[in-house]
């Protein structure tokens, strides 16, 4: 409605910011210093010889929550699976252009995917427990990882930060199968915490769940985002206006008149207020007050 | 909405939706000769079992089982074929259980999709069905005589590791298959490398499968007489077998029984090798009991 105002107030948060304000602030978003920490250019994605996506060229801040949105096989999926290198392990899947995070090529020789996710972890769509108990689940990743680390104490530590802990402290052995989809859900993100990524993404970590999960996975990310940096892929608009600082809006193109094959562009990467309430691209504004198809 | 479906047009498409009378008893024709195919084997397998339990039951009792071979039927036991078959169980097993679970994991997670790998899977698939005397065979030339471990324990648990190699790769590979593949991306997402993830999370999950199957193979090795005969079992041995004295010669249950059956006295030919038969027959269904007690108790549906 109002698009003069809300448009303009976030643009001064970061200003305020650096100048070292930071108490009146503290409401405001995005909390970003500016920093990025991935670089996408020019980045393309194929599985065989058709592009998923492509020409992609945006940056992602530190301790922003960035949503990535758009229709169903506009490439998100592909997309986000590039930051952590989950593309690797589809034979098929081809990456050119460069992300690079802090300022090194994520593609580049002698980059281990191993490495590359100990740093960025990931969270899936659907809750992928893993079938042992719940502590075993957390302490997967620091095992395997090689950190020294108190069993009972990153437990605790990633359970409470997670926001599971209450519900879970008395019955850490039993199996991870016999929490709800919703706890598993928030397992799975504990199990990511407790490695201590610097990103977090997560590919529609709400689908599965019910309103009243999302509502708490919601709130999670906002406390999460004081540590981490999180990208998260969603297909319900108003949880990209709720959590997310800035909002890139994909769309799939035809790729030509004759053959029916779509791929995946970038429309839109803007503050998420500014995407929802003052898009530059009519698409964007089609697809976000749901005129879309 | 508004337009009231008449009842007869939906009595009437009612009517359609039943079978006709025709095609009614061709089904039960059917169904009845697959009864029948089912009833003649268990029928045949049952009269089997009672006959020989009738014979053999009250044959046995506790020196049949302490005593070894005997000239005089009512003295002789399977002290030694019994203690042989346990201890080629142990060998077999701790040869065979590694590398099926290993080959069963290289092939499913690591081996790369090329020509090399389909020969050997479908090689792999081809052995189960080799005939178990080829094994024995095989065992008696490579392992008695090229690496001259003689007619031993160790050469036949490793003649019948090969016969049921095929089998185990195959149970590993299709438990392996069944963990999904969101359990693999998951501990990889979390930093771990494909080895770690292999091993501690999809090994793991699998391991119940595995093992089902490996019991079940083992119980198949357990009742092989050709392979064990032709590494060279002995007929008339008159001491125990152990698994960690792996040079020692040996026998095994079945040679035991064959070696009753062929002996002209009836004491031997039906009493003894019938008790040995139910001895034999417990062991195999105390095995699948507890590959069935396995399957059912920890199996998944992912
Ligand atoms: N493993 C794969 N092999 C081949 N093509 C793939 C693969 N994964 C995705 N694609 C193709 O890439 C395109 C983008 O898929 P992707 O899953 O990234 O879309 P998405 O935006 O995440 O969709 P959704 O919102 O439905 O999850 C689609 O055309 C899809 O068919
Ligand atoms: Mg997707």
């Amino acid at each position: 409605m109002d698009r003069a105002r809300t448009a303009a107030a976030p643009a001064e948060a970061p200003a305020a910011h650096r100048t070292g304000v930071a108490v009146e602030h503290a409401e405001q978003r995005p909390p970003s210093d500016g920093e990025a920490v991935f670089a996408v250019r020019d980045l393309t994605v194929s599985y065989g010889s058709n592009p998923a996506i492509v020409d992609v060229t945006m940056e992602i801040r530190r301790g922003e929550i960035t949503a990535l949105i758009g229709p169903s096989g506009c490439g998100k999926s592909t997309f986000i699976r590039c930051f952590n290198r989950m593309n690797d392990l589809i034979p098929t899947a081809r990456v050119r252009g460069e992300i690079t995070y802090h300022g090194v090529d994520l593609y580049g020789k002698g980059v281990d995917p191993v490495e590359v996710r100990r740093r960025v972890g990931m969270v899936f769509q659907k809750p992928n427990p893993f079938p042992k108990s719940i502590a075993d689940n957390i302490t997967f990743g620091p095992k395997v990882t090689g950190m020294k680390f108190d069993p009972d104490e990153i437990v605790e530590r990633s359970l409470k930060r997670a926001a599971l802990w209450d519900e879970v402290r008395n019955k850490l052995d039993d199996s991870a199968y016999s929490l709800s989809g919703g706890q598993q859900q928030r397992l799975c993100i504990a199990r990511a915490i407790a490695v201590d990524p610097d990103v977090i993404l997560m590919d529609e970590p709400c689908s599965a769940l019910d309103p009243i999960a999302t509502g708490r996975i919601e709130d999670l990310m906002r406390e999460l985002q004081e540590r981490y940096t999180i990208i998260i892929v969603t297909h319900n608009m108003q949880q990209a206006a709720r959590v997310s600082d800035r909002t890139a809006f994909f769309t799939a193109e035809v790729e030509s008149e004759e053959n029916d094959h779509r791929f995946g562009r970038l429309v839109e990467y803007d503050l998420t207020e500014n995407i929802f309430k003052n898009p530059q691209d009519s698409r964007t504004e089609d697809y976000v007050t749901g005129r879309f198809g | 909405m508004g337009v009231a479906t008449p009842e007869r047009t939906v009595r009437k498409a009612l009517g359609e939706l039943q079978r006709p009378a025709e095609r009614k008893t061709k089904e039960r024709v059917f169904r009845f000769l697959l009864f029948a195919a089912t009833v003649v084997g268990v029928v045949v397998l049952g009269v089997l079992i009672v006959s020989v339990a009738i014979d053999g039951v009250p044959r046995i009792n506790s020196t049949f089982f302490t005593n070894y071979y005997s000239r005089f039927p009512e003295r002789t036991g399977i002290r030694s074929g019994l203690t042989g078959t346990l201890s080629l169980m142990v060998l077999t097993a701790s040869f065979s259980f590694p590398i099926g679970v290993g080959a069963a994991i290289y092939l499913e997670e690591f081996a790369p999709k090329n020509r090399l790998t389909d020969l050997l899977e479908a090689n792999v698939s081809n052995l189960a069905g080799v005939p178990s005397v080829v094994y024995g065979l095989l065992g008696a030339a490579v392992f008695v005589y090229l690496l001259d471990f003689g007619r031993s324990l160790l050469a036949a648990s490793l003649a019948l590791s090969l016969l049921i190699l095929p089998v185990i790769i195959v149970a590993g590979r299709e438990s392996i298959r069944a963990v999904p593949q969101a359990i693999r991306q998951g501990g990889l997402a979390l930093g771990g490398t494909p080895w770690q993830v292999a091993s501690r999370q999809v090994l793991p999950a699998a391991m119940p499968g595995i093992l089902t199957g490996t019991i079940l193979a083992l119980s198949r090795a357990i009742g092989e007489t050709a392979p064990i005969l032709v590494v060279g079992a002995a007929f008339t041995r008159r001491a125990d077998n152990v698994p960690w004295e792996p040079l020692d010669s040996f026998t095994a249950l079945p040679i035991q029984i064959f070696q009753f059956v062929s002996n002209f006295q009836e004491e031997f030919r039906v009493d003894a090798a019938s008790a040995g038969i139910v001895v034999l027959l417990v062991v195999l269904l105390l095995m699948n009991s507890a590959a069935i007690l396995l399957r059912n108790r920890y199996s998944r549906r992912w």
